[in-house]
């Protein structure tokens, strides 16, 4: 129980004037620790009061708040110092410099891994990419206070967790689930869940950022130089992936002469630089399948046999065990093998994961390319109806509705 | 005094639309948010997934049951709604008259005041 319950005491005056004396003494941007400070001042005078009342209850909790305050700076700064230190010499990519090492610390001390993943990704989105809660709020389609709870409860987990910050020993766990949330927060920046932007391109532009970092930070590292290309050649189609009324246009019909240029050399050099003798991983291997695209003209020229390729090896990689993967593997095969085939393994696959976004979306396109007009109609409304995102929705219907005007 | 207006959706009629006459309905919804929200009589919206994406939790008599759907062929449900803080009900529906889908057939408008809310604000 916190004294703030005692609606009826001292407390609701004496409080904020404990509370201003703190911040006039220390400044504004030391509102949150004074807040702490008081907030512990009263739990002791809630303690104490009653057996022994002061003869200035006002001096008293401003005193004892003051206490507090320096009590916390003391302590902080000596576990900042301690955590600092371990970082440097168990984490060579926080190795002390300016701000951009700041940025890699934090990334790292973001994907702690006491931490749930939608935790890891919320406190990185706040703490390093600088997203407010409102922000933070819209990009999950979630009340303001959810997040600011979140935030909460991820820095108490931190702070508990903290004698082994940052765990040393699995570095390379670490990095997988850095890589993984700068991936979710393309995902996120590129696929909004209410469609309505399409695109969030402040998102998008902070995880091209701190990828950028990372890769900076360990150059040899393949799979780092792998999502910086992935989210390089992503970000590229952005100008011809919606149309003027914010609608979505697929990729083989995407206007390719709108890709920004430099992006895609940029994108591909770091994939010529890399892919030689090298044994490729899940992020590699995305930005390959990236890169074939961006080399070709239109659909109709881009190399599929390559395209499917490479999903296989991906497909082996993920040990089957990603039914994305599977579903883009599915989509090439049609490209190179023609939709029956691909139209049989993908029941199979929707018997196994039945609410697999974009499985009714791919069936219906293959239908159509069947020449079975009636069934692609029903399933691009079935695959509308599936679909939370709204500019997808839009697009399905339209589907539909021009299959049944060309009836 | 507040006011739900349900917008009841056939699915129908809205692949029946053009791209132009969908996008003529999106402008003027936010046209709708943001005239209300000038006034002060702006609460919320929310655009409802199908009716698909459902699941049902009911008593069996035993315990708890979930299920999917419901999937019943409903020509029309509620797509999604805005709450609105309005004067009296003849205010509730000269904006509700407001809202696009008032005007295209086949889609209609519901207006019922609201007995009770906890927004999670307090």
């Amino acid at each position: 129980m916190t004294v703030d319950d005692d609606a009826e005491g001292p407390w609701r005056e004496l409080a904020p004037r404990a509370l201003a004396g703190l911040v006039r003494r220390y400044g504004g941007d030391q509102f949150e620790a004074c807040e702490d400070a008081v907030q512990d001042a009263l739990v002791e005078a809630h303690r104490r009061w009653a057996s022994q009342p002061p003869d200035d209850p006002a001096g008293w909790l401003s005193t004892v708040a003051r206490r507090r305050y320096v009590d916390r700076v003391r302590s902080d700064r000596r576990r900042r110092d301690r955590e600092s230190r371990e970082a440097m010499l168990r984490v060579p990519v926080a190795a002390p410099g300016g701000a951009s090492d700041d940025s890699l610390l934090l990334l790292q001390l973001c994907c702690h891994p006491a931490l749930t993943r939608t935790a890891q990704v919320t406190l990185t989105l706040r703490a390093v990419a600088g997203l407010t809660t409102q922000q933070i709020a819209n990009v999950y389609q979630v009340p303001v206070a959810s997040v600011a709870q979140r935030i909460t409860r991820a820095k108490r987990r931190l702070t508990e967790a903290g004698a082994d910050f940052p765990r040393p020993a699995d570095a390379a766990e670490r990095m997988g689930s850095v890589l993984d949330v700068l991936y979710v927060t393309l995902t996120e920046a590129h696929h909004t869940t209410t469609g309505d932007p399409a695109r969030d391109p402040g998102l998008a532009a902070e995880g091209v950022r701190l990828t950028r970092l990372l890769r900076g930070a360990v150059p040899d590292d393949t799979e780092v130089a792998g999502l910086l290309a992935l989210m390089l050649l992503t970000e590229a189609r952005h100008p011809a992936r919606v149309g003027p009324r914010g609608e979505l246009v697929p990729l083989d019909e995407q206007d390719r002469r709108l890709w920004d240029q430099d992006l895609v050399a940029e994108g591909l050099a770091l994939l010529d630089g890399v892919v030689p003798g090298s044994s490729p991983g899940p992020y590699l291997l995305q930005a390959c399948i990236a890169g074939v695209h961006a080399q070709a003209r239109d659909t109709g020229s881009t190399d599929w046999d390559e395209i499917h390729a490479l999903y296989r090896v991906l497909e082996h990689r993920t040990q089957g065990r990603n039914p994305t993967v599977v579903l883009n593997r599915i989509v090439a095969q049609a490209m190179v093998d023609g939709p029956r085939c691909a139209l049989g393994e993908l029941e199979t696959l929707a018997a196994a994961h039945p609410d697999l976004p974009r499985a009714q979306s791919v069936r219906a396109h293959l239908l159509e390319r069947e020449g079975r007009t009636n069934d692609a109609v029903r399933a691009y409304r079935d695959a509308a109806r599936a679909t939370l995102n709204v500019a997808e929705q839009r697009y399905l219907r339209e589907r539909a509705r021009r299959l049944v005007v060309d009836e | 005094m507040k006011y739900l207006i349900m917008m009841n959706v056939d699915p129908a009629v809205l692949e029946g639309l053009t791209p132009e006459q969908q996008q003529l309905i999106g402008d003027g919804h936010a046209a709708f948010m943001a005239r209300t929200k000038q006034s002060g009589e702006f609460v919320a919206t929310q655009a409802l997934a199908d009716p698909s994406r459902s699941k049902v939790v009911r008593s069996n008599g035993h315990g708890l049951q979930v299920t999917d759907g419901p999937f019943v062929e409903a020509k029309e449900f509620m797509g999604g709604f805005y709450l609105l803080d309005v004067e009296d009900e003849s205010r509730a529906v000269e904006l509700a008259k407001q809202i696009p889908d008032a005007s295209v057939p086949g889609l209609a408008l519901e207006v019922r005041p609201v007995m009770f809310a906890d927004m999670g604000d307090g």
